[in-house]
């Protein structure tokens, strides 16, 4: 058994890792969509904007794939759980990706006003609510959900939507932003660079304030303890170090640190992902009502063969 | 009720998708042909043919990609049960596709579209050919699950779930490389269908425009040319694929040829009419056809119907191993039939397009054929299709054949909230399909670029923008 503990928590690393590295490349992408009304003043800005994140958005939802088909792969049990559980907010998620990846695509087949601004709304409500739901989704992981045993979720749609949750998908909404308008500081040059760098101060100061929150609160509020868990500290101070890089990064920004900047808020998302996956190990699927009904990482394996996995 | 419901659903959701993606395979190697022949023949039409196709594939890529996200995750949603099962095996090539295939397509259309005017020739050249070389790995890898599903290969139950014991048995599946070579040249023979279609009609349209003419002529007599070879070469293939079928899954082979008795030197049926489950009442075989399709001799046996459910019922008890057979049956028909007329069409326009010298597709057989190749267009969304439809419906009541039966699958969920994201699928979808339609329309209508420009963008630079560099989107 002990090989395939091993194994299995590495599987669970790497997939932590594959979705922060999708938190922290679709975060800027997301941002930049997000903030382009505020930032913009003439179609030309907002081309630019577009034109900074068009190159890459579809290889940083890649990772999402890449998360999804590594899940699906090591832990079919969490896949299944999770998305059926879930399953609303995953339509959403789904169905607002699906209208923001064409509205890339068919802005600038017609030049008319009108069809561009429709385009323009299309790319902005398709990032800001998949950056909210992505949020609360994160952080109902962590503070975990009402499960019967076998690890089933059915409290649907409103059951994810708990003040805690709210908050962290707010939190989320706040810090893409933020990592958005370094990018777009980082990327573009003149008054719309200006713009983004005046904007994240205030933007900043939310980020902190809601990703602080989030932090507190899921430590203050608990979760029945699972064996083997870590020690409570170590996701705190991964949430800790998510708002001191948030900080630091809007105030590198301020002074016109881009790379530096971009790299701190980069770092939140990252940390925050850490944290959340520090505090969920050893389960995938942690529930708040009895901790026995939760899944954990050997439960959820698809036990590889090890022979396989070696390839 | 909700087992309808997520069967229909993965039926939208996946029809849709596979509108899209063969497009985007076959014309991203057009495409690069295309680039390829102006790069090394330093040839302005073909680079003004490219452009224009390349547009095209750039709105259909779109749609493609997005439906094809919603794909990735529709396991998990609807079909849970049949994920705890298969994932170890199926999350892999799934996980592959997306780490090889999806990362290579996306980074190199970035580089394509941004990076026209600051990569060399060369280079750009070669961005375009990695995009079709992703599209055909992506191709690849969800075909070996799909392969899986047909003829589980390199696995072992444990625990009740399927576990990998060989990764390598599921490349080397030979139903997938069946499927595989099938579909690919499918897809070339999609676009082509598609180019020839659109050439004809532009090349028709514009008699007062030479260089568009002549432009649009030589698009014609290429994309005829291409057509015909690949379809049939596609239809080549589906013949390993019938036989494939016949050693592996006999019951969708019986079912596709309603074919109750099994039969020595087995006859194949054009047509039936009447009720396919019992005496027919009107039929047209070609004696001998069947078996020879299926094993590849005169006199073999094919198994029926009757005699497979028999033994199916001894293998895995009682219950029904029949698929709709109406369904198999005719579509099976319709995909062999629209690939059929795909070949006399691009026979036809080859033969027209050679006929005067310059080959000009006109007089009243250049007419007659540009409507028949504008309506041929049809042909080989039809065929994609329904050959999907028969693939999948035909291993029904199995959804992993021999495994896992279909309704052992599903989720559990609501029926409201699974016929909520069908409404919500079928809707958006709806829109995206009209949308994209009117611009592929608008983009097919749309003049040739004059030689040598530049830019990628619609309408050109405005005012300020002209100052700005590489504004595209
Ligand atoms: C342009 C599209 C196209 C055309 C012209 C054809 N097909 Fe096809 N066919 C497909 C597109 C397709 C497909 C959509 O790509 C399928 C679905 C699954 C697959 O592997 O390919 C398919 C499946 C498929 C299968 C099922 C394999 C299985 O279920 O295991 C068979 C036996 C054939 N085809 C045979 C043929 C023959 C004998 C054709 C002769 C003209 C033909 N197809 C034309
Ligand atoms: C893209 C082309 C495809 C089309 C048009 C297609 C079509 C369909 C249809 C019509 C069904 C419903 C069958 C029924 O209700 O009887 C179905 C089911 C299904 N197909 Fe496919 N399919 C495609 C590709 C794939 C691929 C590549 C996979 C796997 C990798 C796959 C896996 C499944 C699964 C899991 C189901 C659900 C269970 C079932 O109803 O059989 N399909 N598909
Ligand atoms: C149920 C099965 C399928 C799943 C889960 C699936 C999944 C996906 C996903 C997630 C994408 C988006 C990639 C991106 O963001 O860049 C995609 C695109 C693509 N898929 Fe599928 N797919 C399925 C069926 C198929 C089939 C049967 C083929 C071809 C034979 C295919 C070929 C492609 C190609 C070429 C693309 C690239 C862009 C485009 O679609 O136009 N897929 N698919």
């Amino acid at each position: 058994m002990e090989p395939f503990a091993n194994l299995n928590t590495t599987w669970f690393a790497l997939i932590g890792l594959l979705w922060a590295g999708y938190l922290f490349l679709e975060g800027f992408d997301f941002g930049v969509s997000i903030v382009a009304p505020l930032v913009s003043r003439d179609e030309t800005d907002k081309r630019l904007c577009l034109n900074a994140i068009g190159p890459v958005w579809d290889g940083n939802e890649v990772w999402l794939l890449t998360a999804g088909g590594a899940t699906f792969a090591a832990f079919p049990l969490w896949y299944a759980r999770l998305f059926n559980g879930f399953y609303l907010a995953l339509f959403l998620i789904l169905l607002f990706l699906i209208i923001r990846g064409v509205s890339f695509e068919f802005r600038n087949k017609v030049d008319d006003p009108r069809w561009r601004l429709t385009w323009d709304w299309v790319n902005f409500l398709g990032s800001f609510v998949p950056a909210i739901v992505w949020g609360v989704a994160f952080t109902d992981f962590v503070h975990g959900v009402p499960l019967s045993p076998g690890g089933r979720y059915s409290a649907g749609l409103p059951g994810l939507l708990h003040p805690i949750a709210i908050e962290g998908g707010l939190a989320s909404l706040a810090l893409f932003s933020l990592h958005g308008l370094v990018f777009l500081s980082l990327k573009t040059s003149g008054g719309l660079a200006e713009r983004a760098r005046r904007l994240a101060t205030p933007v900043g100061a939310a980020a902190l304030a809601l990703l602080g929150g989030t932090v507190a609160w899921v430590a203050a509020a608990g979760r029945p303890a699972v064996p083997g868990q870590l020690t409570g500290a170590l996701p705190l101070a991964l949430g800790i170090a998510a708002v001191a890089a948030a900080a630091a990064g809007t105030a590198l920004v301020s002074a016109g640190r881009d790379g530096w900047a971009f790299g701190a808020t980069g770092l939140a998302v990252l940390a925050a992902v850490g944290a959340v996956w520090s505090r969920m190990f050893p389960a995938v699927f942690p529930a708040s009502n009895h901790a026995a009904n939760g899944l954990t990482i050997a439960a959820a394996a698809s036990d590889l063969d090890p022979r396989v996995t070696r390839l | 009720m909700q087992l309808a419901l997520a069967r229909w659903e993965f039926a939208v959701v996946t029809v849709f998708h596979f509108f899209f993606v063969p497009v985007t395979i076959g014309l991203a190697f057009l495409v690069a042909l295309m680039q390829t022949l102006a790069y090394t023949r330093g040839d302005a039409e073909w680079d003004r043919l490219s452009r224009f196709f390349g547009r095209m594939f750039l709105i259909n890529i779109a749609v493609g990609v997005v439906t094809g996200i919603t794909l990735e995750f529709q396991f998990g949603l609807n079909w849970s049960a049949y994920s705890i099962f298969v994932g170890n095996i199926f999350g892999a090539p799934l996980a592959i596709e997306a780490l090889l295939a999806f990362f290579m397509e996306s980074t190199f259309i970035g580089l394509w579209i941004f990076g026209r005017d600051s990569l060399s020739p060369r280079l750009h050249l070669a961005t375009i050919w990695m995009v079709s070389l992703g599209t055909v790995l992506s191709a690849l890898f969800i075909l070996a699950a799909n392969s899986w599903m047909q003829h589980p290969v390199g696995y072992k139950v444990i625990g009740g779930k399927a576990v990998l014991t060989n990764f390598w048995a599921i490349l080397g599946n030979p139903v997938l490389w069946g499927a595989f070579s099938h579909t690919v040249l499918a897809a070339f023979a999609t676009a082509g269908t598609l180019m020839l279609g659109i050439s004809a009609w532009r090349a028709h349209r514009s008699a007062a425009d030479p260089g568009e003419r002549s432009a649009f002529l030589r698009g014609a007599r290429f994309s005829a040319a291409f057509t015909c070879a690949t379809t049939v070469l596609v239809a080549i293939a589906g013949d390993i694929q019938a036989r494939l079928m016949d050693t592996y899954q006999p019951m969708k082979m019986a079912a596709a040829e309603a074919l109750y008795h099994t039969e020595r030197g087995a006859s194949f049926s054009l047509i039936t009419i009447g009720n396919l489950k019992q005496r027919p009442v009107f039929q047209i075989r070609v004696p001998h056809l069947l078996s020879l399709i299926a094993n590849l001799s005169w006199n073999s046996t094919v198994q029926g119907i009757d005699n497979l459910q028999a033994s199916d019922v001894a293998k895995y008890g009682q219950g029904s191993y029949i698929p709709l057979i109406p369904l198999t049956y005719w579509s099976f028909r319709v995909m062999v039939g629209a690939g059929i007329a795909m070949i006399l069409l691009s026979g036809w326009g080859i033969w027209a397009a050679r006929r005067r010298a310059g080959g000009s597709l006109s007089g009243t057989g250049g007419k007659w054929f540009t409507r028949a190749a504008m309506w041929g267009m049809a042909l080989p969304f039809i065929a994609n299709t329904f050959g999907w439809i028969f693939t999948e419906v035909g291993r029904q009541p199995w959804v992993v054949w021999g495994l896992m039966l279909t309704p052992k699958g599903v989720s559990l969920l609501t029926v409201a909230d699974v016929a909520l994201t069908l409404a919500g699928f079928v809707v958006v979808y709806t829109v995206l399909g009209v949308v994209d339609s009117w611009l592929m329309v608008r983009a097919a209508r749309r003049p040739l670029d004059s030689v040598g420009a530049g830019k990628v963008a619609e309408g050109g630079p405005v005012g300020a923008e002209a100052e700005v560099p590489g504004l595209i989107y």
